[in-house]
Order: structure tokens, then sequence, then C-alpha cells
């Protein structure tokens, strides 16, 4: 009688397995179940049924982060084609990718020891414009080409800039307080 | 009674009767009790026609407690024995305590939190809360005619967990069943959002005696959701008296004075501050028992520059939440104002002008944070009506982590991360044939463990030996909806299971708070033994109630022998609890706890489709 969906977060959501997603469906479709599922919503009820919900809205929010962000969703969606993209492991990247790597680095370096903030926000608007054109590129090898081999290496350069992006946030917290 | 008016089984149409739930605004200088009545929160009133509670409490040499107005007006003549502000402790060690030099209290450092030495011994803070919440309860039965079902209390958003459980805790003392801990801005929220039928982005800036929160809200078709939070738990209304005080002392050149000078200085302090939220000046003037005297003339233009960088404090903290809610300021629809200190016109202006708008102030600041507690404990309680479709969705405010090698601080669960939320991360051994792990719970942002909040340290025992790094050590995170952590740690390779779960707590062991309990009942001349039956019974009784709601809401989710197993159950538990058998009662709690497991499971899967069914719907009508 238990439905089972905690295998797949996309069916959780009602949605099509695939990398290119209606954000908009994603949200709706969240808030729907939250407002089902949420402690809240069973705090008068027996504890049976508060520990279930605590249970479901926890798995309701680890799933909508996964799919919510392109290069989570990416490796989620590997991980359900059950490739090993060797994310964790495999570093080994094109020389040209890993000398852009490292200008990046250094300008964000300088960028912060100067204290410039309008450089920072700079450099972060230009790295979200390079992750967007690999995320097209995902959803054309994921979605299109199911090349799961290719994807696993773009995700591998996207995870870079997720790095990046995450240090450029640092120095500007950094740079407010 | 009127509570207990239960359906008969089998009735499928339950009267939904109405529960008696109260919203607490535990407050560092006021406090607060709310609740729903015919559909609108009121804040319920003392005997003498006031809602606010000053958040003080004096113990007297007789062994009584005298809490509020009363006690308020002992704060200079017996300073020790007079607490305020005491919500500055909670979940606080001596070391986190600000302007310690300029309190009258004689401090005992507890592991975890503080205590303070008072005429009837060393009390918790946790204790000093419970003697305000006790007033609290007792006033919410009197005004509702009944016993409280439960209530939600708030607490400031930036709270961690260490405070967010002590908070629970003195709830607990008090003898109120916690339905919820509910953030202050997230209150607010609700009293506003709710009321205004408002949309779209709001900023809640909530700056209280104590504490300081933001809050970046995004409210959509009844849910309030919390893209952000960020704050200073030790900033507030009582930094500014403060600062005013210290500027008196230079001004008139005295010494620092005597505890109960002090008291008194900061007296006047404070009421010079609140006229100057009215008027160009204020008259600062105070006779010491030094035989000193103050006299002095305090302009707005003084006040706000002396406290400009109190105000600045603020900024920063502003800028981070709208930065980790991906959001510029002027993409914020509105900006609601709440806490007491929010009435100094420099702060009014400081907001207004990073935010480029006037903020909303049309609610009350003191109350609207209790209306908001009152509305989220009405609908918790389950006397939600068919209109108040609306959710909540929490974040933590502080990334929560793990003591990795030299030192650092490993985050598991980053801040701002909507809550209910658990996340798991696996380690291994180092050496051949370890058998035990130690693991340091943290929260904080910064990267050095000693520089975060120690929350819990714990061993996992019982490791099968095997070679190093052949363990896998799985390590669990939960946040459960009052933003309380849950730490359980397991060994995964190995058939032979080792497992802890720790709840992080601030030195007070449940043996400790039993004893309050006890102390506490001993001095109300109440028999222990009579006062855990009673609860047992109220626990029975809404267990009861529950169980019939639920079969009443989906009969057709039982077959016919199910249900009368279960309505056995509930007969059964119901006979008990009208008895005064103890462990009996206890027994058929558990019983029927374990014999609804089925059927709440049945419940959540009814939900959830129900949920996809909305979803497919809306699609088909696009």
């Amino acid at each position: 009688m238990s439905i089972d969906l905690q295998k797949d977060y996309f069916a959780l959501f009602g949605l099509p397995r695939a990398f290119r997603i209606d954000r908009e469906a994603l949200e709706r479709s969240y808030l729907g179940l939250q407002q089902q599922v949420h402690p809240d919503r069973h705090a008068h009820l027996p504890e049976a049924d508060k520990r279930r919900a605590l249970q479901w809205a926890t798995r309701v929010n680890e799933a909508f982060q996964a799919l919510r962000r392109p290069l989570t969703r990416a490796r989620y969606l590997l991980e359900l084609a059950e490739v090993d993209a060797a994310l964790e492991t495999n570093t080994a990247m094109s020389p040209e990718f890993l000398m852009e790597q490292m200008e990046w680095r250094e300008a964000v370096g300088e960028a912060s020891e100067a204290g410039d903030m309008d450089e920072l926000d700079a450099l972060h608007r230009r790295l979200r414009a390079q992750a967007a054109g690999i995320e097209e590129t995902l959803a054309a090898q994921l979605d299109d080409a199911h090349d799961h081999a290719a994807a696993a290496e773009t995700v591998r350069r996207l995870m870079f800039l997720d790095k990046l992006d995450q240090e450029i946030e640092d120095a500007l917290a950094a740079l407010e307080s | 009674m009127a509570l207990l008016q239960l359906s008969e089984p089998g009735q499928s149409e339950a009267p939904h009767q109405h529960r008696l739930a109260v919203g607490i605004d535990l407050g560092t200088t006021n406090s607060l009790v709310a609740t729903v009545r015919n559909g609108m929160a009121v804040c319920l009133n003392d005997l003498d026609g006031k809602a606010m509670l000053p958040s003080v409490v004096r113990y007297q040499a007789d062994g009584s407690v005298v809490v509020g107005r009363e006690a308020a007006l002992a704060l200079t003549r017996d300073p020790r024995n007079t607490i305020a502000s005491v919500k500055r402790f909670m979940g606080r060690g001596l070391k986190d305590v600000t302007h310690i030099e300029s309190t009258p209290y004689d401090f005992v450092d507890a592991p975890g939190m503080v205590k303070l030495r008072t005429v009837q011994g060393p009390k918790s803070p946790v204790e000093v809360s419970a003697e305000i919440l006790k007033v609290l309860k007792v006033r919410g039965e009197a005004s509702l005619g009944g016993e409280l079902t439960g209530a939600v209390i708030t607490v400031p958003a930036y709270f961690d967990d260490a405070q967010r459980q002590a908070t629970k805790d003195a709830a607990s003392l008090a003898g109120l069943n916690v339905l919820r801990l509910l953030n202050e801005p997230t209150a607010a929220a609700i009293a506003y959002g709710l009321d205004n039928a408002a949309e779209g982005v709001y900023a809640v800036y909530d700056l209280g005696g104590g504490t300081f929160d933001i809050s970046i809200l995004r409210l959509t078709k009844g849910v309030f959701e919390v893209l952000a939070t960020n704050g200073d738990a030790a900033l507030g209304g009582d930094d500014f008296d403060h600062r005013l005080f210290c500027w008196s002392l230079d001004r008139a050149q005295i010494e620092p004075p005597s505890a109960v000078d002090v008291r008194r200085l900061l007296g006047k302090a404070r009421e010079a501050k609140e006229l100057l939220s009215h008027t160009e000046e204020a008259l600062l003037s105070c006779q010491l028992d030094s035989g000193e005297a103050v006299s002095l003339t305090v302009s707005r233009q003084v006040f706000a520059d002396i406290t400009a960088n109190l105000v600045r404090k603020t900024l920063a903290p502003m800028r981070k939440a709208l930065r980790d809610a991906g959001l510029k300021p002027d993409e914020v629809k509105g900006v609601v104002m709440v806490g007491g200190a929010t009435r100094m016109p420099h702060v009014q202006r400081a907001v207004a002008e990073f935010f480029g708008q006037e903020p909303l102030t049309n609610l009350d600041p003191d109350k609207v944070v209790a209306l908001g507690a009152a509305k989220q404990a009405n609908a918790l309680a389950g006397n939600r009506s068919a209109d108040e479709d609306w959710l909540l969705l929490d974040v933590i405010p502080l990334s929560l982590g793990l003591e990795t090698m030299g030192g650092l601080a490993e985050k598991v669960i980053p801040r701002n991360a909507t809550i209910p939320v658990a996340r798991a991360q696996e380690f291994t051994t180092y050496k051949d044939g370890q058998t035990a792990m130690a693991f340091h719970v943290v929260q904080g942002e910064r990267e050095l463990v000693s520089d975060c909040r120690s929350l819990a340290r714990f061993e996992l025992r019982g490791i099968p030996p095997m070679v190093a790094g052949a363990a896998r050590i799985r390590v669990t995170f939960q946040v459960d909806a009052d933003g309380l952590l849950s730490v359980s740690a397991r060994e995964m390779s190995s058939g032979v299971e080792a497992s802890v779960t720790v709840k992080p707590s601030y030195g007070l062991s449940d043996d400790e708070i039993a004893t309050m309990l006890r102390s506490g009942i001993d001095h109300a001349g109440d028999d222990m033994s009579a006062r855990s039956l009673r609860e047992q019974q109220v626990e029975a009784n809404r267990l009861v109630e529950a169980t019939r709601q639920a079969l009443a809401d989906d009969p057709e989710l039982l077959q016919a022998e199910e249900r009368a197993g279960v309505e056995a159950l509930v007969r059964t538990l119901e006979a008990l609890a009208a008895g005064d058998d103890l462990a009996a009662i206890k027994r058929g709690v558990t019983a029927l706890n374990k014999g609804t497991e089925t059927f709440a499971s049945r419940r959540m899967d009814k939900s959830i489709r129900s949920a996809l069914t909305g979803q497919n719907i809306d699609q088909l009508e696009v």
C-alpha cells in the first residue's frame, strides 16, 4: 500500500526524469507536498503520525534541494543512471581548463585581497554566465544524446565552477563583516 | 469539561472541538501570551489589564518567587536576587555574556550555561525563564477557562541549538506542552501577512531587548517561506541603555558605581532612551547611593551619535541575509519592524535608507510576535479552519558541523537550510583494530572549531576491529521542525551494529531537570506522583482524542478488523486514563502509539497522493 516514491525524486514531484526542468512546476509541486507532509500539519496527531511527518518533510526538502540546482540535479541523474562519475577521485581535466581555473582563482584572490567588492561582483557574474553555458551542454548530453560518459566529464567541470562560486561568495561575505 | 468532550467512535463527522492553545513571546524585557479567539489573535491581559509582563523574576528570602512588575520594583533594592534580561544567559557560558561587569549578579560558571546565585541558591537561566512561563500559563488558563493543550514559544531566529534547547526545557519545567518553537521574525510575518494578505518578498527587522534578527521571507499563496535569516543573538535595546549609561558615567565623571547604583542609572538611561523616541531632548537625572548625582541633558542627536555603531552592527547581517537569499535591497516589497527597540527614530531611519523605503509599523512592534505565535499555536493544535490553509517553511540560522583533523569545522548542514532537514556523512577508522571513534558537534560559520559553538561530544563504541579505513561510520544530523538537532552514528559495513544518538545539551542532564521539577513542586506544596499522574492522564487523553480524530478523518484506510483493533486500544487507554495507575496508563499510551503505526503510514501516503493528484490537475489546466 505504501507508495514507493523513495527511489526517485522526479516521480515524487510528478516531473519527467530530465535535466531540463520546469522550475515553476517543481516549486509548485514542492509547496503542495509540504502542505501535506509538513510536521506542522500533524502536530495535533499521535506520535506515529508526527514521526512520519518529520521523515517525509525531511525527504521532500532533500529531494527539492537536489533537483533545484543544476549541478546537484545532473549528479542525481547520473546516479539514477548508475553511472560512476568518479566525481571525487577523477580530477584529470584538460590542461586548458586547468589553466583557466588558475586564472580565475588568481583573479578572485587579488580582488578579495584588495577588498574590491565591485570586481568580485563582476567576476561572480562572469562565472555564472560561464556556468550557464556549461549547463546548456549538460542538457544536450543528458536529455538529447543520453551520453552519460560525456555528461560525467561536464559535471566535473561544473563542480570546479561551483567551488569557485562558493569562494567568491565567501570572499564577499568576509568583506561585509 | 469542554476539552474532553469526545466524539463517539464510528461517528464520521467528529465535531472539531476547540483546543486551548496559546502563543508565548518569551522576551528579554517583556513577555506576552496570546490566543486566537473567534478567529482573531488577541493578547491576554493580566488582572490590571496589562498585556506585557516584565521579564523580571525575584527570589525572596522566605522562599517565594515574584514575577513581573512587582519584581521589577525591587530591581534597584535587591539587584542580586532580582533577575532581569535572563534571556541573555540562556544556553550561554560565562565567557559569552556581554557587559558582564555591569550586571549585578553573582554568577556561577557551570559547564555550558551560567547559573546565578540567589538567596534561594544557584538558579539556572532555564529555571528563571520557567518562572516567567508559569505566570503566563496561569494567565492563559484563567483567561481561557481550562487546561492548555499546548503552547508555541517564540525564540530569536538567530538562537543556536543550545539556546533553543534551553528555551524548550524552560517550557517543560513550567509544565507547558510545547507545540513548536517558532522564530520571532517568522511569527511577526504570520501576524502581518495574514492580516494584510501580503504576497511577495518581505524583510522582518526585529530588534528586541537583547537580540537582533533579520529574516527574508517569500509569501506566496499562504506559504511563508523563509529564504534566509541572520542576526546577532547578543545585540538589542539593552545595549543602547548601556551605551547611554557609559556616556553618563563619563560625562558626570563618576567612578563605576555599586550594583544598586548601576541598576538605578541603567533604569534612568532606559527611561531617557524611551523618551527620546518622542521628544528631541531628555533629562537623565539620578541620585546615587554614593552621594554623587547625575544630571544631564541628552539630545536625540547625541543619543544617535553614541549608538550609531550599534545601529551599524545590524547592517552587516542584513546584507548577508539578502546575499544568502540571492536578492538586492530593492527587490524587497516591504519591511516589517518588530521589537520595542525599533521605535528609536534613528533605527527606523537606517532601515529605511538601507531598503530605500519606509518600514511598516502598523502593527504594535511589542505585540506582533505573540499574535503570530497565537495563530501558529491555533493551527498546530488542530483548530485550523478551512480558510486558514497556510504553511510555514523555516530555516536553521547557523551551519551545523563536525570537528575534523586540525581543529577545523566541516559543515554537515549549511545555514539557511529549510527544516526539517537531515544529512549524513561517512567517516572511517584511521588505525588498525580501532573500536571507538569520537565526534565533536559544532555550530557556526567559522572555519576553526574554537570559533564555533560546541554543542556536543560523543563517542561511538563497539566498532568491530578491522584494518584502518575498512569501517564505514555514518553520522546523521537530523534537525526537526523546532530547529533542534539530534545526531546519530552507526557502523555500516559489519553485521554488528554500534549506534548512538545524542541530543546536544548545555550541561543540564535529564537528572538535573528532574531535580528542578521536583524542587519546584515541593515549593508548591504539591505531590510529585500526583503531578506525574496528572501529566500522564493529559497525555493519554490527548492521544485518545487525536486517534479518534484520525479515525474520523480517514475511516476508509482501515479494514474493519484493523479498525476494531485500534478502537479497542483507544477504549482501553481511555478507561486507564480515568484511573490512577500511572504505569498502566504509560503502557496503554505505548500500545496505542504502536497500534497506530500502520494507520499513520497509510494516512501519510494518502496525503502525498492527494498532493500529487492536485499537481497533475494543475498541469492539465495549463
